[in-house]
C-alpha cells in the first residue's frame, strides 16, 4: 500500500492537532470518518464546509460520503451554535409531562423556531430525542447541564438570566 | 489474572472496607447527579472526617428511584434516605450508629421487595470506576471460569439451557444467536454490544453502563471466547456521556488488570474493545444500520439475510447482544443456567429491567422476574397514577410497541404475551399515561418520531410513515374524515409488510393498538371535533380565537 500523505492542516488553529490525533488513532481508516466527526464536533462546535472537506481528504473518503454521514446524524449540527444552548428532550416520558408546552414558551421567549440561534448569536433553541433522565421528565439541558422536572417559569428565568449576560 | 489472584484481590477490599463502621453510598447516576449529588457526597465526606466518624463514603451507580432523588443509602443498617441535600450531611453523619434521620427516610418497602435484582445486583452498591470493587462481589470470576474451566460448547450449552432470549426487544434465543455465530466460518470474527437505546423513555442500557460497566464487559468476554471472536466494540449514544466516560474508565481498568488484550488468564484467548459513538440516528439500533455505523457510513440497515452471523461487520460473523442481554451472562455463568430457567415465565426466562415513567408515583428503573403482572409492576411497585388522576394506558416498546388499556393490565410480562395484545417487550420502556393523555396524540407523537428517524431507504417508511403522520394530524385538530381513517389503516399494513428493517414494520404498532383498544377516541376527534383528554387543539377552536 502507498504511503498516505495526509493534506496539510487547514490553519494553525490547535483544535485541527486535536482533530489529526483522532485520524491518526485509527491509522487514518475510512471507517474513523464518525469517531472523527465527533472530534470537530467536540472541538470546534459544529461541522463546517472547510472540516468536513479536511477529513473527507484525510481519511481518502469521497467528499459525497463525508457529507452524507455528517447530515445522516442528527447530533452533527452544521451550523454554529450560540453562546449558550437550551436543549428541550422530546423524548416520550417527557412529551407525556408536557413538553410541548416548554417548547412552545421558549419559542415565544426567544422569538425562533426550535433548531434556530438568536439573531445576536446568544442563545440556541434546540430539541433532544431522549437524554435518558425520564425519571426527572421534563427535562432540559442548559449548556449540556441536565435540569429535571423544569417548570416554564424556571426555563425563562434560565433563558433570562443568559440574556442580561 | 486466575481465580486466586481474583480472590486475593476480593480480600483487599473486603478488608478494606471492614475497617469501616459504616458505609454511606450515594447514588451519582445520572438522575441523581442533576440534582448535585456530586455535591452532596464531598459534603458527607466532609461532615464523616469532621465528626471523627469511621465511615466510608462511596459514589455508586443507579439505585433506580429516581423521583426520589438523590438518594443515599446506609450500610450495614440498609437505611435507605430521599431527596437528600448537601445541608443534610451533618444530621446524617450524626445519626450514624444511633437512630436513623426520620425525616428524609425512604420507606418504599413495596417498591423493593416485589423487585428481583440480577442484571442490577450491584447497582447502588459499588462504585463503578473501581474494578476492585466489581471483583469484591463475584466479578469477573465467571470470565475465569469460562477460560478455564469450561469449553466454548459447554459455555453456549449453558446460555441455552438458561433460556435467556435478547434484552434488547426483539427476544431471540441467546444461546441460538451465539451457536450460529460459533458455527461460522471466518478469519475473524467480531463482538458487538448494542448501547444505541434510541427508544425514547428508556434509559435501562444507560443505567447498566452507568451503574456496573464491567458487569457487560465481562458478558462481552465471555461471549467472544464462546463464539470465538477477538475483538469487540460497544456502541453507545453519544448522549450519553457519563456512561461514555465510565466505559472508558472501565476499559483502562480492565486492560491493567489483565482481563482484557493479550493472553487473557493464561490462556490462548485474546480480546480487546473499543467504544464506538453513536450519533443520534434512532435507526442504528437496527443491527446492519449499526454495523453500517461502525463501518463509519450512513446508518442505514441492509436486507437479511445474510444475518451480521455469518456475514457482519466488515463482512465477518459478528455477534450482536444488547447491553442487558450482556449484563445477564456472567450471572448465569457462575450460577448455571438451570438456576437462571427456575426465574420467570415458562417461555421468558429470567428478569427484565423496565424504565418505569410517566404519570406514575415512583419513577425509575425496576427489574422484576417475568410473568409479573403489569398490574403490580404499576400499582404497587410504581405506587399508581397520582394527582387523583385516573389510569389510562401503558406504553411498552417505544415507537415499536403499542398502548396496553387498564383492562388488560392482568396479563404477564412476557415476549409472546405482549406481542399477542398488539405491543412488544421492546429494550423496556414503560409509559404509564393517564385520562389528561390522548391517544390520538400519542399516536401522533410516534409517528412523527418514526417519520424523521425514518433512514429513507426504503419507500414504504419513508413515504408511508409522513403520509400517515399527515393523516393523523387531520384526525387529531378534528379535520379528519371516516376515509382518513380508513386510509390511515390501510396505511398500517402496507407500511408494516412491506417496510425493509425493524423500524419500518413495526412503525404501524402504535396507531393500530390505540385504534383497537381505544377507537372512541378517534372516533370523537373524527365526528364530534372534541379531545376527551382536552389535550388535542382543534382547529376550528383555533380559528375562532384567531
Amino acid at each position: 500500500m502507498p504511503a498516505i500523505t495526509p493534506p496539510p492542516l487547514p490553519s494553525d488553529d490547535k483544535r485541527w492537532k486535536i482533530v489529526n490525533g483522532t485520524m491518526r488513532k485509527n491509522g487514518f481508516a475510512r471507517h474513523a470518518l464518525i469517531e472523527t466527526l465527533h472530534t470537530v464536533q467536540s472541538s470546534f462546535g459544529y461541522l463546517d464546509d472547510d472540516a468536513i472537506r479536511f477529513v473527507a481528504r484525510s481519511l481518502r473518503v469521497p467528499l459525497s460520503q463525508a457529507y452524507g454521514v455528517a447530515t445522516f446524524y442528527h447530533y452533527f449540527s452544521l451550523k454554529p451554535p450560540g453562546k449558550h444552548t437550551m436543549t428541550i428532550c422530546t423524548g416520550t416520558a417527557c412529551y407525556i409531562k408536557g413538553n410541548d408546552k416548554l417548547v412552545a414558551l421558549a419559542e415565544k421567549c426567544l422569538g425562533i423556531a426550535q433548531g434556530q440561534t438568536t439573531k445576536d448569536g446568544l442563545i440556541s433553541l434546540t430539541t433532544a430525542r431522549c437524554v435518558g433522565a425520564c425519571g426527572r421528565a421534563p427535562v432540559v439541558l442548559c449548556d449540556g447541564e441536565l435540569s429535571g422536572q423544569m417548570s416554564g417559569e424556571e426555563m425563562v428565568s434560565q433563558l433570562e438570566g443568559w440574556a442580561r449576560g | 489474572m486466575n481465580s486466586e489472584e481474583l480472590e486475593q484481590i476480593a480480600e483487599t477490599v473486603r478488608l478494606e472496607n471492614a475497617k469501616f463502621d459504616h458505609q454511606i453510598n450515594v447514588c451519582m447516576g445520572t438522575g441523581c447527579l442533576s440534582q448535585h449529588s456530586d455535591k452532596l457526597k464531598d459534603a458527607l465526606s466532609h461532615a464523616v472526617a469532621g465528626q471523627g466518624k469511621k465511615c466510608l463514603v462511596r459514589r455508586t451507580g443507579c439505585m433506580g428511584l429516581c423521583a426520589a432523588g438523590p438518594l443515599v443509602l446506609v450500610d450495614p443498617e440498609e437505611t435507605l434516605y430521599q431527596h437528600v441535600k448537601a445541608e443534610n450531611a451533618e444530621a446524617i453523619a450524626q445519626s450514624l450508629g444511633g437512630e436513623p434521620v426520620e425525616a428524609l427516610q425512604c420507606s418504599l418497602r413495596e417498591h423493593f421487595d416485589q423487585q428481583v435484582h440480577i442484571v442490577l445486583e450491584n447497582s447502588g452498591h459499588i462504585d463503578p470506576e473501581r474494578i476492585d470493587d466489581y471483583i469484591a462481589r463475584d466479578g469477573y470470576k465467571a470470565l475465569v471460569k469460562a477460560l478455564t474451566e469450561m469449553t466454548p460448547n459447554e459455555v453456549i450449552q449453558q446460555i441455552t439451557e438458561s433460556g435467556l432470549r435478547g434484552r434488547g426487544g426483539g427476544g431471540y434465543p441467546t444461546g441460538l444467536k451465539w451457536s450460529t455465530v460459533a458455527k461460522a466460518v471466518g478469519d475473524m470474527k467480531y463482538v458487538i454490544c448494542n448501547g444505541d437505546e434510541g427508544d425514547p423513555g428508556a434509559f435501562m442500557d444507560r443505567s447498566v453502563l452507568e451503574s456496573d460497566p464491567q458487569r457487560v464487559l465481562e458478558g462481552m468476554a465471555i461471549a467472544a471466547n464462546a463464539v470465538g471472536a477477538s475483538k469487540g466494540y460497544v456502541y453507545v449514544r453519544a448522549e450519553y456521556p457519563l456512561a461514555v466516560s465510565r466505559l472508558t474508565l472501565c476499559l483502562r481498568d480492565a486492560r491493567r488488570r489483565g482481563l482484557l488484550g493479550n493472553g487473557i488468564c493464561g490462556t490462548q484467548f485474546d480480546f480487546d474493545v473499543e467504544i464506538r459513538l453513536g450519533a443520534g440516528a434512532f435507526v442504528c439500533g437496527e443491527e446492519t444500520a449499526l454495523i453500517a455505523s461502525i463501518e463509519g457510513k450512513r446508518g442505514t440497515p441492509k436486507p437479511r439475510p445474510p444475518y451480521p452471523a455469518s456475514s457482519g461487520l466488515w463482512g465477518r460473523p459478528t455477534l450482536i447482544n444488547n447491553v442487558e442481554t450482556f449484563a445477564n451472562i456472567a450471572p448465569i455463568l457462575r450460577k448455571g443456567g438451570k438456576w437462571f430457567a427456575s426465574i420467570g415465565s415458562e417461555r421468558s426466562k429470567g428478569t427484565k429491567v423496565f424504565a418505569l415513567t410517566g404519570k406514575i408515583k415512583n419513577t425509575g428503573l425496576v427489574e422484576v422476574p417475568m410473568g409479573i403482572k403489569l398490574r403490580e409492576i404499576i400499582e404497587v411497585i410504581g405506587g399508581g397514577v397520582p394527582g387523583g388522576h385516573k389510569f389510562k394506558a401503558v406504553q411498552t416498546g417505544g415507537p415499536s410497541g403499542g398502548c396496553i388499556p387498564e383492562e388488560l393490565l392482568d396479563i404477564g410480562v412476557s415476549y409472546d404475551a405482549l406481542l399477542k395484545i398488539g405491543s412488544i417487550m421492546g429494550s423496556g420502556g414503560m409509559i404509564v399515561m393517564d385520562d389528561t393523555s390522548c391517544m390520538v396524540g400519542v399516536a401522533l407523537y410516534f409517528m412523527e418520531f418514526c417519520m424523521t428517524e425514518s433512514c429513507g431507504k426504503c419507500i414504504p417508511c419513508r413515504a408511508g410513515t409522513a403520509q400517515m403522520y399527515t393523516l393523523l394530524t387531520r384526525i387529531s385538530n378534528g379535520t379528519g374524515t371516516m376515509d382518513d381513517l380508513e386510509l390511515l389503516e390501510l396505511l398500517c399494513t402496507t407500511v408494516k409488510e412491506a417496510s425493509l428493517c425493524g423500524l419500518g414494520q413495526t412503525a404501524p404498532n402504535p396507531v393500530l393498538s390505540t385504534l383497537k383498544y381505544f377507537r372512541h377516541e378517534y372516533m370523537e376527534h373524527i365526528v364530534h371535533k372534541r379531545c376527551p383528554a382536552g389535550a388535542c387543539v382543534m382547529k376550528a377552536a383555533e380559528e375562532a380565537l384567531a
